[in-house]
């Protein structure tokens, strides 16, 4: 066998001795897709990548969670409605709960997972306009105080890759009243709102502010030569490291 | 005497079938014609039982046989020189073919074609087109890593292309998006010679270790055969000999059963599955299910083997009980493959099954008869050597001739026509001309379908469209990576079949060299008319002489394509329409040239020389007119160009480069200006006089072997003497201008960047939504 991974083979690899201790567990599901991009984004940032399967009964010594991207069983039922009860999940959600509050992060099927599981409030359904779109989407980071956004500042926009079918963030008023009224959107779209969401609302947190959710991918925004370009050309591939950073930030302790 | 079962049917043994010489069977209705069938009774010495029959009738169909094409195609392999052996690892004939990149790490792609289906069941016909080129893909032992679509649709404006191009997009998007495999490029061009025929290509490409590579044959006495993945269901049946080997008329029933149904998920279970299987060494030899199913798959793995095969057909899980032998043989359900396995590793491939839950069944063990055997519920239904069946299918020399309208096609030239009449000279007229070039069908934006596509997933993409090629990364460590282009040109070489091939194959070469890659390897789709009819097949025989002539004067190799024939609609065929991909290897993918321009002030040179050629252009195409010659071929030319764009790329001295092809110089500068929304000032008197043309020509003439680039000033000494020194024309035509947002050509009334984008962008969302 070779020692050199295949392309996006999902390794740990350690990195940068004081962060390396920091892990970082990398759900797959059955039709994930962006797992390897995850994990490539935790080992820029400086920490481990942990690949976890959904499959375990067990978490592991993880110190926070990533649900990625991709097209879950499929999504032939709704989106991320088999997932949510896998037994790993299940194990993500106490974890969450919990007074550790572990830091979890899902992105855009891992969100739908994460609303399916009641970790978050409201829904996804199809994109307004019923095609998948993939985009360069500028975000508006609206709370900087999540464990996954402390590197950013309150307004700061950043633009990461955008792609996906059932994109449309919904949930009732009073839902959505309470979300702004608590900071609890994390990200609104900016200039375009690729799928009709409700309020432009891109990404929420729960109400510890330890689990986040949101349609685009910041995974895809972490390394020079492979994210997006803005209108303008200027090289902007690397705004979506800040997600990263941000949760090793919150788990070293303040000073990184 | 038959044999009554539980099942609705009877059983066809090959006892039976010896002792009932004279029973009718409907060889017609599944394709074959009566020398083939004969030919079959004879290789057997009896008739071929209902099994065998379905076997060969899909193994000896156009689609999987090739013997119509099988004459010409030799000289792929014929016109090969040790240099151009030099990287290939596996040539034409497995699944797909494998190119050395060095470090270790092997690449390998391959593009088909999914025409008919898609033209039946759009979405379904497209999406499994990218299953099957993807599942080709693993079976050399390769991860896919991105994908292409090269599309051909009928008139932008007849009521039947929305039909097609909304179906084919959604489907391309839907299985490849949910597949995880970036979608890096491809093509799109509107005519309405295939308004009943549309070309749906799909390419895939995939990378490995070298001990990675994988082959499809089983040998070894007592190993096990396995099938894996979906189950066998009643989709497909017959679409390799039925669908896409004839053509289609009115007068028989709908042909949509023959149009498999794909599931993406079950297929991105597969992938991970294989390369689980791969990395623990797990099989010994592996084959997809593709055209023609397990008849396909079982007489292929037993005669690439050392020995045969048993098979029991009962086994097979099924989506539908009351499915035939003959229809399980014959079964095209997407997302299966079969594999060989020792014994001692039967339980850790059970296991990789079940971690994915992937269902599977045994199906039979490779023996040391060399018969392929296959049984239902132990009695023989098939008894063959299965030689005859994958590989000794018959050949045909089909006799060609240079059509007659061919000269007087060739004799009209755009130039002095009716429809030349008025040509733009005045600023304002040559304004209006380059917008309109701009935003027709075949040069707007394509945006629409791309945006439909994740170009993100994987992270290794460098580049995709609407860049000359797709790049991907694939050594993250060193950034070792290769590009990819398709191109093709029914109109040229519906001009002269010869020179067409050719052209698609240079513009290809330009596109990957263009990217900054060194090109590698050559993968072909022949998307043709009816073989039966002799102008089509000079055209056929015509390009594939021009391909491989062209390829040895490259110094790439063509390792691998698919041949599609009967694209027609009644009696009238497509435009021969040969699809090149070229490959390329950028040893580091950071080294990439964009095409379009960023820097203000960076110098504009136009490398190579203009001519009048107009003939078959996208501009006659605007003003209905097809006739002439197309464009001359230099492939030394097109090669001294690569050497150069490549040089410039991996010195640095280029920042971003621009193939000319169709629409000429004005569709690239326009595309190099709108792709970072940054303009130019751009002077072609000195070009105009050099090459003796006029401004018009200048900005729409398809001259080959041509590129723009914009070089930083700290290069341009450097860089205009390395062109010199190659002795390659090359011409500052003007500057990079940040600050205007307008292209400005001396002579053409100013063009906003604005307009010329909506413009550019507007035309497909006005027909598609």
């Amino acid at each position: 066998m070779t020692s050199i991974p295949l392309i996006g083979e999902a390794v740990a690899v350690a990195a940068e001795p004081r962060l390396a201790g920091a892990k970082i567990g990398v759900v797959t599901f059955p039709g994930t897709l962006d797992d390897r991009d995850a994990a490539r984004a935790v080992r820029l940032a400086g920490a481990t990548a942990v690949p976890l399967w959904h499959a375990d009964s067990e978490l592991g010594d993880v110190d926070a969670v990533i649900i990625p991207g991709g097209f879950s069983y499929g999504d032939y039922l709704r989106a991320g409605a088999i997932s949510r009860f896998a037994p790993l999940m299940s194990k993500i959600i106490d974890a969450a709960n919990s007074e550790a509050k572990l830091p979890v992060l899902g992105i855009c099927n891992g969100f739908q997972i994460l609303t399916e599981s009641h970790l978050l409030p409201g829904s996804m359904i199809k994109n307004d306009h019923l095609k998948f779109i993939c985009r360069d989407q500028t975000l508006r980071v609206e709370n900087a105080n999540t464990a996954w956004t402390v590197d950013y500042t309150d307004g700061q926009e950043i633009i990461v890759p955008l792609k996906n079918q059932d994109g449309q963030y919904i949930a009732d008023e009073k839902t959505l009243d309470a979300l702004e009224a608590e900071g609890r959107v994390v990200f609104r779209y900016v200039g375009f709102n690729p799928n009709g969401s409700r309020r432009d609302i891109a990404g929420i947190s729960n109400a510890a502010g330890n689990v986040v959710g949101l349609m685009p991918h910041p995974e895809h925004a972490v390394e020079t030569g492979f994210g997006p370009e803005s209108l303008d050309g200027a090289p902007r591939d690397t705004d979506g490291l800040g997600f990263f950073t941000s949760v090793l930030t919150k788990i070293v302790g303040g000073d990184k | 005497m038959t044999t009554e079962t539980t099942k609705k049917f009877n059983i066809d043994t090959v006892e039976h079938a010896a002792k009932t010489p004279d029973t009718e069977l409907p060889w017609a209705e599944l394709g074959l014609k009566q020398n083939e069938f004969d030919e079959i009774v004879k290789v057997l010495g009896r008739r071929p039982t209902g099994a065998e029959l379905a076997m060969y009738s899909v193994m000896w169909s156009e689609h999987c046989s090739y013997k119509s094409s099988k004459n010409h195609l030799r000289q792929f392999g014929e016109k090969v020189t040790e240099e151009m052996k030099k990287d290939m690892l596996v040539g034409i004939g497995e699944n797909a073919g494998v190119t050395n990149l060095g470090d270790g790490w092997a690449v390998t792609f391959k593009i088909e074609s999914h025409n008919s289906p898609s033209f039946v069941e759009p979405y379904q016909g497209a999406a499994t087109g990218i299953g099957g080129i993807v599942r080709d893909i693993i079976s050399m032992g390769a991860r896919p890593v991105a994908v292409m679509d090269p599309l051909r649709f009928g008139a932008i404006d007849h009521p039947d292309t929305a039909r097609v191009m909304h179906g084919a997009v959604a489907g391309i998007g839907g299985y490849g998006n949910c597949l995880g495999l970036p979608n890096i490029g491809g093509e799109m061009v509107f005519d309405s010679v295939y308004q009943g025929n549309p070309l749906v290509n799909a390419l895939a490409v995939g990378v490995m270790r070298h001990e990675d590579i994988r082959l499809a044959n089983a040998s070894g006495k007592g190993n096990k055969v396995v099938l894996f993945g979906a189950r066998t269901g009643g989709d497909g049946i017959g679409g390799a000999s039925v669908l896409a080997s004839e053509s289609f008329d009115d007068t028989k029933p709908s042909k949509r059963p023959a149009v498999q149904v794909g599931d993406p998920f079950a297929e991105k279970v597969l992938i991970e599955c294989c390369l689980e299987l791969f990395k623990g060494s797990l099989v010994e030899g592996i084959q997809d299910l593709g055209a023609a199913g397990i008849s396909c798959a079982t007489s292929e793995l037993a005669s690439n083997g050392d020995g045969g095969m048993e098979v029991e057909l009962t086994s097979v899980l099924l989506r539908d009980p009351t499915l035939t032998p003959g229809e399980i043989l014959m079964s095209e359900s997407q997302e299966r493959m079969m594999a060989v396995v020792t014994p001692e590793n039967i339980a850790a491939f059970e296991a990789v099954m079940d971690k994915w839950a992937v269902e599977y069944s045994w199906l039979g063990e490779v023996t040391d008869t060399g018969r392929l055997i296959i049984t239902w519920e132990g009695e023989v239904i098939v008894d063959v050597d299965p030689r005859t069946v994958a590989h000794d299918g018959p050949v045909y020399d089909r006799p060609f001739a240079r059509p007659e309208w061919q000269d007087s096609v060739q004799a009209n030239s755009f130039t002095g026509s009716v429809e030349d009449a008025g040509r733009p000279s005045a600023p304002t007229e040559l304004a209006a001309a380059v917008t309109e070039l701009v935003a027709s069908p075949n040069m707007c934006s394509k945006a629409w379908i791309t945006k439909q596509y994740d170009r993100y997933v994987g992270g290794n993409t460098a580049m995709a469209f609407p860049d000359d090629a797709g790049v991907v990364r694939v050594d993250e460590e060193t950034g070792l990576g290769v590009a990819l282009a398709t191109d093709a040109n029914g109109r040229y070489t519906y001009l002269e079949p010869y020179q067409g091939a050719q052209l698609a194959l240079a513009e290809a070469y330009r596109n990957v060299a263009t990217s900054g890659a060194i090109p590698m390897a050559v993968s072909d789709c022949l998307n043709f008319g009816s073989p039966e009819d002799p102008d089509v097949m000079w055209q056929l025989a015509e390009a594939i002489r021009g391909l491989s002539d062209a390829c040895m004067e490259l110094g790439i190799p063509v390792t691998g394509g698919n041949v599609s024939l009967y694209n027609q609609t009644g009696t009238t065929p497509i435009h021969p329409s040969p699809v090149v991909a070229v490959l390329g290897k950028l040893d580091d993918v950071a080294r990439r040239t964009p095409s379009g321009w960023r820097e203000d002030g960076q110098a504009i040179y136009l490398l190579g020389t203009t001519a009048a050629e107009l003939d078959g252009s996208e501009w006659s195409n605007l003003r209905g007119h097809l006739g002439g010659l197309p464009p001359k071929v230099d492939l030394a030319a097109e090669r001294a160009l690569g050497e150069i764009l490549i040089n410039a790329s991996r010195d640095g001295m280029v920042d971003a480069a621009h193939d000319l092809s169709e629409g000429g110089l004005a569709a690239a500068l326009v595309e190099s200006s709108l792709r970072y929304g940054v303009g130019a000032r751009i002077a072609l008197e000195e070009l105009m006089e050099r090459d003796g043309v006029d401004l018009f020509t200048a900005l729409f003439s398809e001259t080959q072997a041509r590129a723009i680039v914009s070089v930083p000033r700290s290069e341009e000494v450097r860089f205009k003497d390395m062109c010199t020194a190659r002795g390659f024309a090359h011409l500052r035509i003007g500057v990079v201008d940040a600050a205007g947002g307008k292209l400005e050509i001396n002579g053409v009334d100013e063009l906003s960047l604005d307009a010329l984008r909506e413009a550019h962008e507007a035309t497909l969302p006005k027909y598609f939504g």
